[in-house]
């Protein structure tokens, strides 16, 4: 217990944002806990739970949702400094989805997001500096500074992009599976190999788009999870006065013959441990599921928002139960991970946050030659063609 | 400019699916997705055969679903697939308008450069005969605006194939327009591979005393206006545009130079048009030698009639072209 407590300072410090930060008891037995509901849709099979990863698997882990919360800490500073303008969504509380689902695939699977994306782009690998400049609209930003905030692209970690229209990126995603199935059975003349995971928010439950694209997913056999993270809020509205069956989400799927299954959004390990079977089920038989992820987000929908929306004593609720202190306190009960090794981490951390803020100052300006380039592939009229972004020019000298 | 030395004529839609099929023979990451475009062989019969030579896998059936399809096309070009979209009508277009105009036509830019798309969106447009307001888009005033997809319009067979494999080659989306009105039209289409590049126009008559720009199947009005001038000693030039984008504003430019008079017929409607667009530049680039203002001629402003002598009326027609040339060269 005094462990525990020392964890639980260690949060509070942390966290200067949050008014608080307990540190929960983990009680969830993770032998048993599994999730996944089957219903009756074709293809349907029981999954056993993935074994727990090895040490140093979870430390990485829980390095890398220590970096997403940081990296999103310094974010709503670099906002509030007007170092960053526009719509900005921060994905604090979220992070154990990002990091426990992009786990469970291979670095080649594809991966599609809504516009609330900065943690998944650094859960995927993309270097803190280019996703902080792309914000500050600098030249060295992973699109060049032309996406902000909302699309983060990353060719080389085969990442397609953050999209700001909700719902908007679910036919994007089938499509990408539909893509890699191509390419893997008709060009290469082999078995399809991979699996792209197509997230959403629980406000694209309410787009026509996401029903098209999981009729065409299921019609298409397509190798595709969306990943729901229900954060309870799509903007200012609760799940519950915006989305009909909002206790019982399996019936969207249902009615396409897509598997569904509910894991632990709040707990890398028990999502992990959940996720990574249906991820190798989609990959094996080439077909969709809908994984809905329960989480919160701790912040506002967007920079802008006050969250009248919702009591103190529900944010203090969900805060107390943090992806991150659960991960730390399973470190330090299973594998006598101290506190000062945490700390240690978290000093490394916020050392390669303020590193990467710097870059992103010292970034030019998009020139201004780029307003015209990327509209076309070819150069005519105004436009001159394409270039590739710094990001990957890196990529091209190691 | 295109001399067509065959002897062999076929359809509009024949050449639209010789396209096609040349492209998927050469190109096995090409491939048609639409509705009905397999087992039913096309709604307007454009794909018929295709299914049987190039099987399920790349000819494929969808329901009627445009966003969804649209989409999963986008997303499967963004990995470097070249899909060919058939709208059944670019009409129903409009339900998938978030996918091909923000997620086709903004990626390139979106991602900083990292991600095309390669897509060609095809379908019939404009009014098809008593299909009422909502069937009878002419979608190409209202997608033209966006920049980042390029915008082709065939107006016979020799170019529907031309530019549709120019369309399917090309690196960026491209919104390649039909008309229902056109497809059972024959004309000259060579044996031998040829493609149409974009942004080149065609004079398909020569003439004197007033240039007609047009695109599609006003042409064909605009050709019959010719011919029914000349008996009065009007002799018109008409500027095929084939692509609007690209636009080939020099050939129009030449050819106002030529006859000091222009008329542009746009089958959108007027306001905030291409045909405003195009009459627009003409006045900027060569505003001196005109001796009239450039004339328009354009669906009227109101939805799309379904009554036959309604329909005839509102869309642009030969009496309407002869009078906006009349006008234009003083004649009227």
């Amino acid at each position: 217990m005094s462990e525990h407590l020392q964890l639980l300072l260690f949060a509070l410090v942390y966290c200067p944002f949050s008014t608080t930060v307990v540190i929960p008891m983990v009680e969830k037995d993770p032998e048993t806990t599994l999730y996944t509901k089957q219903h009756s849709s074709k293809n349907s099979s029981r999954f056993e739970l993935a074994p727990i990863p090895e040490k140093g698997i979870l430390l990485a882990w829980l390095r890398q949702m220590l970096l997403i919360r940081e990296f999103e800490v310094r974010t709503m500073q670099a906002y509030q400094n007007r170092f960053i303008g526009g719509f900005c969504h921060i994905y604090i509380g979220q992070e154990a989805v990002a990091v426990g689902t992009i786990a469970a695939v291979n670095p080649d699977d594809p991966v599609i997001l809504a516009y609330r994306d900065h943690g998944h782009a650094l859960a995927r690998g993309m270097d803190p500096k280019h996703c902080m400049a792309e914000m500050f609209g600098r030249v060295g930003g992973c699109a060049k500074g032309k996406g902000g905030s909302m699309h983060m692209f990353d060719a080389d970690h085969y990442l397609y992009g953050g999209h700001g229209i909700v719902g908007a990126q679910t036919p994007l995603g089938i499509g990408l599976a539909f893509a890699t199935k191509y390419e893997d059975e008709l060009i290469k003349g082999g078995k399809s190999t991979h699996v792209t995971l197509c997230y959403m928010g629980d406000g694209a439950l309410n787009q026509g788009s996401f029903y098209e694209a999981m009729n065409l997913a299921s019609l298409q056999d397509l190798p595709v999870i969306f990943v729901l993270e229900n954060n309870r809020y799509s903007m200012g509205t609760s799940i519950e006065r915006g989305t009909s069956m909002a206790h019982d989400l399996h019936v969207k799927s249902d009615a396409f013959g897509i598997n569904h299954a509910i894991v632990d959004g709040k707990n890398a390990l028990h999502l992990y441990r959940d996720f990574k079977p249906i991820a190798d089920w989609c990959r094996e038989e080439s077909r969709p599921f809908f994984v809905e992820a329960q989480t919160y987000r701790f912040k506002g929908h967007s920079m802008s928002d006050p969250r009248k929306y919702r009591t103190k004593e529900e944010e203090l609720v969900e805060e107390s139960d943090d992806c991150i202190a659960s991960l730390a306190t399973f470190l330090s009960d299973e594998y006598d991970i101290t506190t000062d090794a945490i700390k240690q981490m978290t000093r490394q951390v916020k050392t390669q946050v303020r590193q990467a803020v710097e870059w992103a100052k010292k970034s030019p300006d998009t020139p201004i030659e780029e307003l015209f380039k990327d509209v076309y592939t070819d150069c005519w009229g105004p436009y001159t063609g394409t270039s590739k972004p710094e990001m990957l020019q890196e990529g091209d000298d190691e | 400019m295109s001399v067509v030395a065959s002897e062999r004529i076929i359809e509009f839609r024949e050449a639209l699916r010789e396209a096609m099929s040349e492209e998927m023979r050469n190109d096995e990451r090409v491939f048609l997705i639409g509705e009905e475009v397999a087992q039913y062989n096309g709604a307007y019969k454009v794909s018929k055969g295709m299914l049987d030579e190039f099987g399920p896998r790349r000819i494929i059936d969808t329901p009627i679903s445009e966003s969804g399809f649209s989409g999963l096309s986008i997303g499967a070009a963004m990995r470097g697939l070249r899909p060919i979209v058939e709208f059944m009508s670019w009409s129903f277009s409009l339900v998938a308008a978030d996918q091909i105009l923000n997620n086709a036509a903004k990626m390139l830019y979106m991602s900083g450069g990292q991600f095309g798309c390669p897509i060609v969106f095809r379908g019939n447009n404009g009014a098809g005969g008593q299909l009422a307001s909502t069937h009878s888009w002419s979608v190409e005033s209202l997608y033209a605006n966006v920049p980042g997809l390029k915008m082709a319009i065939p107006y016979d067979a020799y170019d529907a194939k031309g530019l549709l494999k120019t369309a399917i080659r090309d690196d960026n989306p491209v919104f390649f327009l039909e008309s229902e009105r056109l497809l059972s039209t024959s004309g000259h289409v060579p044996e031998e591979e040829y493609t149409i590049p974009f942004g080149q126009a065609l004079i398909r008559r020569s003439g004197t005393d007033c240039t007609i720009i047009s695109f599609g199947r006003p042409l064909h009005f605009c050709l019959e206006a010719a011919e029914e001038l000349a008996k009065d000693g009007i002799e018109c030039e008409i500027v095929d545009g084939r692509t609007i984008r690209p636009l080939d504003i020099d050939t129009m430019i030449a050819s106002v130079r030529k006859t000091n008079a222009c008329v542009v017929v746009d089958q959108s409607w007027s306001f905030a048009s291409v045909g405003s667009e195009i009459a627009s530049q003409i006045h900027a680039i060569c505003f001196d030698e005109l001796d009239n203002y450039v004339h328009r001629v354009h669906s009227d402003d109101v939805p799309t009639p379904y009554a036959y002598n309604l329909e005839q009326a509102y869309m642009p027609n030969t009496r309407k072209i002869c009078e906006a040339v009349r006008a234009a060269t003083y004649n009227s």
